[in-house]
């Protein structure tokens, strides 16, 4: 077994993780950044296209209240307004800290560009040309982390579970993929930074390693997930044709820029018979659009592969090779001409409102845990507007890496020993001893992403939601109580310590859906069609004994008089 | 059923015994990757072949770097073709298991 010894232990190498990081090693800690990939690369903050939303007021005059409102109503009611207006606020700060770290914020007469993007009352959204919002931010978080020495990256290694001893986090087990060897990492605090859980989904805009781990993690250790029924669609990912290289979420700057047209196979607008015209502009929230194009589809107006039409072959050539320069290279080598062509598109599993319960300082109910970035819930209610999970990410990892070291610094050091971590490193002890595994995890990892698309996506019923818990059950069966043995990147051990934890999530996402017996934000329910105001509450799920217990909790109170 | 078949000849092993090539038929549909082949491959024939990726499709991770025909490609941006394609890891690097190679920096290593 490896152990290391850490004051912060950050868990996921993304946006939120990387700014934990830094600001825990600013306030004196000596920090193990963890990633199950490479450190930086994985997750979802490197595939980032374009929008960042931050109240700077660069490109019109704009207050972080202005945002926290355009937040709030796109939340539906269910907000954290605490976690809300931290987002807000804090957002032009690491924004400009950005900035100075040189990411390359677009410019514009001298000023910060920003674009307006649906949802917000005004253009807000700063971006790094071209497509390469997530690449740029991604490449400075890396020049920063490797100019602190406090700071020891460590990647291929896969967290399993979090170390609890009398209901205090101390530190974290895994797996070292490329030798295979079980690794012990102790530490005075615990930050979750693992992103959300696409990967439950057939089409999803994230990476494989957003499978909901961190959900997981924090819900066998004893905290809490709020808003677990809240996965946002993002409504125009790319259907077809087949193009590669390029991230399917890629469509949605050409919409800031350029606007596009959403058409169905008639070749008609569709958008204005469910409420919100576009006439040339792109001001389509994401519900909306989602409900929009599948509803065109059921109708028998959907494109061949099934989705709708995103046409710009009313603009000139010249304006779309100025708005994207070198993008429109690589469409043409994917044999996408836009000037002659339109593309399919549909709704594609995109980000996760629901996550670890926190509070203002992002720690969980379990003394010494926290998360950041997606991997919490709360501050985006029912649904996300776009350019916020960015924002989220930076301040939230910002904030926790923060209160993280604040903690450490004041305990004495993790009361760990390997008894405390027993059952978890029973379960790790299995690489040596375990058995071959009975099915094929791969399959069933295919097998559950068709059974969340099918029966758990935007749109829901209780059979089909009902049907989904029954197969997950199934589905639990044929996992095994234990892991393959292995070593040397075991692929058929990884996937099941992954479809552990997807399994866990996609109950808690079920579970809270057929609770919520109303239509809000991105939970739309067939047979519940419309919003209910006693339903404006919060859903919570914790782990008890092996089970899962949902109970509703009132929206938490503003933190102060927000305008 | 898709028309067309890519036949796969794939360099399976670690750094500590010989390795071996194990040949696999994918059939595709045009436009798809050597990664969603590769995909395939685990999901429905053997699910022990490693390979590593993180982001599927954009070419922003860039873990899915391996050999086709001793060329150093991106199995997310290549296209599988129909006929032969052989497979194998980054021959720079220190392999550690099929197609998964030691591509983390060294000092993001856990054993340096």
């Amino acid at each position: 077994m490896i152990r290391l010894e850490s004051d912060v232990l950050v868990i996921g190498a993304g946006g939120a993780g990387i700014f934990a990081a830094i600001a825990a090693a600013r306030d004196g800690c000596r920090v193990h950044l963890i990633d199950r990939s490479l450190i930086g690369r994985g997750g979802a903050t490197v595939m980032a296209q374009m929008t960042v939303a931050v109240a700077l007021g660069e490109q019109c005059p704009d207050h972080w209240e202005y945002h926290l409102a355009d937040t709030l109503k796109a939340g539906r009611g269910l907000c954290d307004p605490a976690l809300a207006q931290l987002l807000c606020e804090n957002a032009p700060l690491r924004i400009r800290e950005l900035d100075a770290w040189k990411v390359g914020w677009a410019r514009e007469n001298g000023h910060l560009k920003q674009a307006f993007a649906p949802g917000h009352d005004r253009a807000r959204c700063v971006y790094v040309d071209f497509l390469n919002t997530g690449p740029a931010v991604s490449r400075t978080l890396r020049a920063q982390l490797n100019r602190i020495d406090a700071i020891r990256r460590i990647g291929d290694v896969l967290i399993t579970d979090i170390a609890v001893r009398d209901g205090e986090a101390v530190g974290a087990v895994g797996v070292h993929l490329v030798s295979g060897e079980t690794v012990a990492l102790k530490a005075k605090s615990v930050i979750i930074a693992t992103g959300g859980l696409t990967r439950l989904y057939r089409r999803n805009s994230g990476s494989q390693n957003m499978g909901g781990d961190g959900y997981a993690l924090a819900l066998r250790a004893g905290a809490e997930l709020v808003d677990m029924e809240f996965v946002q669609f993002f409504p125009i990912g790319h259907l077809a044709p087949r193009m590669i290289g390029m991230d399917p979420i890629m469509w949605d700057p050409f919409r800031y820029k350029l606007g596009g047209r959403l058409l169905n196979a008639k070749g008609e607008e569709f958008a204005d018979r469910y409420g919100q015209a576009e006439s040339g502009n792109y001001v389509l929230t994401r519900d909306v659009a989602t409900y929009a194009i599948f509803k065109e589809v059921e109708a028998g107006r959907g494109s061949p592969a099934g989705g709708a039409y995103l046409s710009f072959a009313h603009v000139p050539e010249a304006e779309l090779r100025h708005a994207f320069g070198p993008v429109i290279d690589r469409l043409a080598k994917n044999g996408i001409d836009l000037t002659k062509m339109p593309v399919e598109v549909a709704p594609i599993a995109h980000y996760h409102m629901g996550g670890v319960r926190v509070n203002a300082l992002m720690e969980t109910r379990i003394p010494n845990l926290f998360a950041a970035g997606e991997a919490v819930g709360g501050a985006n209610g029912a649904n996300r507007l776009s350019g916020n999970a960015l924002s989220e990410a930076f301040v939230f990892g910002e904030r926790a890496g923060t209160a993280a070291a604040a903690r450490a610094k004041s305990r004495a050091a993790a009361g760990w020993n390997d008894k405390t971590a027993a059952p978890e490193l029973d379960l790790l002890d299995t690489r040596t001893s375990g058995a071959a595994a009975p099915n094929n995890m791969a399959a069933l990892v295919v097998e559950l992403q068709a059974l969340m698309a099918d029966n758990v996506g935007p749109f829901r019923t209780e059979a089909k939601l009902r049907l989904a818990l029954q197969r997950l059950e199934q589905l639990q069966r044929d996992l095994g109580p234990l892991p393959a043995g292995g070593e040397h990147y075991n692929m058929v051990r990884l996937d099941w310590f992954d479809l552990r934890n997807m399994l866990l999530v996609a109950q808690t996402v079920v579970l809270a859906a057929i609770e919520r017996k109303e239509s809000r934000g991105a939970h739309q329910r067939e047979d519940y069609p419309g919003m209910l105001p006693e339903w404006e509450l919060n859903q919570v799920l914790s782990w008890r004994e092996g089970k899962l217990s949902l109970s509703r909790a009132p929206v938490r109170p503003n933190a102060q008089a927000v305008t | 059923m898709s028309k067309h078949t890519a036949r796969l000849h794939i360099q399976r092993g670690d750094s500590g015994g010989a390795s071996r090539i194990q040949i696999f038929d994918v059939p595709f549909d045009p436009g798809n990757s050597l990664l969603d082949g590769l995909r395939w491959i685990r999901a429905t024939l053997d699910p022990t072949l490693a390979v590593r990726f993180s982001c599927i499709n954009a070419n922003a991770c860039k873990e899915c770097m391996m050999e086709l025909d001793g060329k150093v490609v991106y199995a997310c941006t290549q296209r599988l073709r129909d006929g032969d394609m052989h497979i194998t890891p980054l021959g720079n690097k220190a392999l550690v298991q099929d197609l998964v190679t030691e591509i983390a920096p060294r000092d993001e290593r856990l054993l340096r």
